[in-house]
């Protein structure tokens, strides 16, 4: 399956074009991400501003893609892989979207947490919950631009160890907050960038499953790992 | 409250869990069955071991590019190949279990029961109310007031009725090129056929009057059971139930025109509907 190779080379050029800025906005969700689990981390506010005030550059791209997925369909009629591309286009970018939300929901509480005292040591688990997100998008991503459906098939076996993750994280966070009732409310702050973290593990397996609409045809929202294995090395 | 469960904003939501629909022959009644058909025109052969079961009242499309054999395949349906010369023909048809190329078969009876219409509209130079009389009265035994019926309903029936009433009987050459096929599609339905082939119907028609042609098929489907051969991709997906795509002879993929135009199985189908190079 390939986005070229049609008679017609504008309309290769047109889904070329969207493929490209899809991936654009992936690369732009990504930074957004790093940028704040590193503000967060390292109690840099100045950051964490900085990827709050970044978050319209998101919108933005999702609004003009948007628009670019309805021109093609009104225009082109797409079909078969073609059709699918779109669909899988505007769905993926609704969730860069969210994770972009989220991305920014961590810079918000980096800025909020970056001059309390809190005891540091809660951080390391959330950097690690942040990378291993962050390393979810990005495979999501290559996926996307490979078309490999047993990469996606990958991410979304890690969305189960990000939610085991999360857990951990908030039993350890309930366990300080027993210890000390002072720190609720800053640990607070820290459960809702940990959710943030965990919800991005969602987003990144949502755009999985459309990896695997683009290319088998199949609509594996909602069903178990083992549905999604078996529709992924089915022929059809 | 308590229809909450089933009802929200006065919109029922009772059936919105159901799995989404998909038509399959499997659940279909036939009405055309091809079976290992190969046709001839003299050396070269055109249709290839061609396979294909028609349901009954559902519309079936033959896309393909120029040359495919859809059209050929199409005329087979009510032997409209035999006119031509040097055509050979081996395979079998069978219409509602019946081999329609057995030759006890009375082939005015089975063009009767097997109704087409063409690309380019062809009423004959009559009024259009004679038009849509014509095939009874080759038949014979009608009275003034059992045509009358049968014209009025034939053209309701082709959506046609209200645009001509009143002016039955001028002539069926003053009507536009979409009014003229509509006229068509009335003077076939007038006999009662089971099946309605159409090759390329809308083709030489403007927009709108190609969308009220689509409106008309789906609408007689109720009644008859349709083959529509068509160039235009985007109306096989408009109109149709199942969808064949044929090439150099040979039936590609038939299948539910869902699938077909969402997930095709062979790579050629996918090719052709996404405009690729071949």
């Amino acid at each position: 399956m390939n986005i070229g190779q049609h008679i017609s080379q504008q309309f290769n050029a047109e889904l070329e074009d969207i493929r490209n800025r899809v991936m654009a906005m992936g690369g732009l969700v990504e930074q957004q991400l790093v940028d704040a689990v590193s503000a967060l981390v390292e109690g840099d506010s100045a950051l964490g501003e900085r990827t709050i005030s970044g978050d319209y550059r998101v919108n933005a791209m999702e609004v003009a893609i948007d628009e670019e997925c309805s021109r093609v369909l009104a225009r082109r009629q797409p079909t078969a892989s073609d059709l699918r591309l779109i669909v899988a286009v505007i769905k993926t970018i609704t969730d860069l979207e969210r994770i972009g939300d989220q991305a920014e929901r961590v810079g918000r509480m980096a800025v909020r947490l970056a001059d309390a005292e809190i005891n540091k040591s809660q951080f390391v688990e959330l950097q690690h919950l942040g990378n291993h997100v962050r390393q979810m998008l990005h495979d999501a991503l290559d996926a996307f631009a490979r078309m490999d459906v047993e990469a996606a098939l990958n991410v979304a076996r890690e969305d189960i160890k990000v939610d085991k993750e999360y857990e951990s994280i908030m039993r350890q966070l309930i366990t300080f907050m027993m210890e000390d009732p002072r720190t609720i409310t800053r640990v607070l702050d820290v459960m809702w960038a940990a959710r943030a973290l965990e919800r991005i593990g969602d987003h990144a397996r949502n755009i999985c499953e459309y990896v695997i609409y683009l290319v088998k045809g199949k609509d594996v929202r909602h069903t178990s790992l083992d549905k999604m294995e078996e529709e992924v090395r089915s022929e059809r | 409250m308590n229809d909450s469960a089933v009802s929200t904003h006065g919109v029922d939501i009772s059936a919105l869990d159901r799995e989404p629909r998909h038509l399959s022959l499997k659940d279909e009644t036939i009405t055309l069955k091809v079976k290992d058909l190969n046709l001839y025109y003299g050396e070269k052969q055109a249709l290839k071991n061609i396979n294909l079961d028609i349901p009954k009242q559902r519309v079936s499309a033959f896309i393909g590019p120029s040359g495919c054999g859809k059209s050929t395949l199409l005329r087979c349906f009510n032997r409209m190949n035999d006119l031509v010369d040097g055509v050979r023909i081996d395979g079998k048809i069978e219409l509602d279990g019946e081999d329609m190329y057995d030759r006890h078969v009375n082939v005015a009876e089975l063009r009767r029961r097997v109704g087409m219409v063409f690309q380019k509209p062809n009423p004959f130079p009559k009024s259009i109310y004679e038009n849509v009389a014509y095939g009874l009265r080759i038949q014979g035994k009608r009275t003034r007031r059992e045509l009358d019926d049968v014209v009025e309903n034939a053209l309701r029936g082709a959506a046609l009725w209200d645009e001509v009433k009143d002016r039955l009987h001028d002539s069926a050459l003053g009507l536009s090129g979409g009014q003229q096929q509509r006229l068509v599609i009335a003077r076939s339905i007038a006999i009662e056929p089971e099946v309605l082939l159409l090759d390329e119907p809308a083709s030489a028609l403007d927009p709108i009057s190609t969308l009220k042609i689509e409106e008309l098929i789906y609408e007689l489907k109720d009644r008859y059971t349709i083959v529509i051969v068509t160039h235009n991709m985007q109306q096989a997906a408009r109109v149709s139930d199942y969808t064949a795509f044929m090439y150099m002879g040979e039936l590609v993929e038939y299948g539910d025109t869902d699938t077909l135009f969402t997930n095709p199985a062979r790579k050629q189908t996918e090719d052709y509907i996404t405009g690729r190079y071949g």
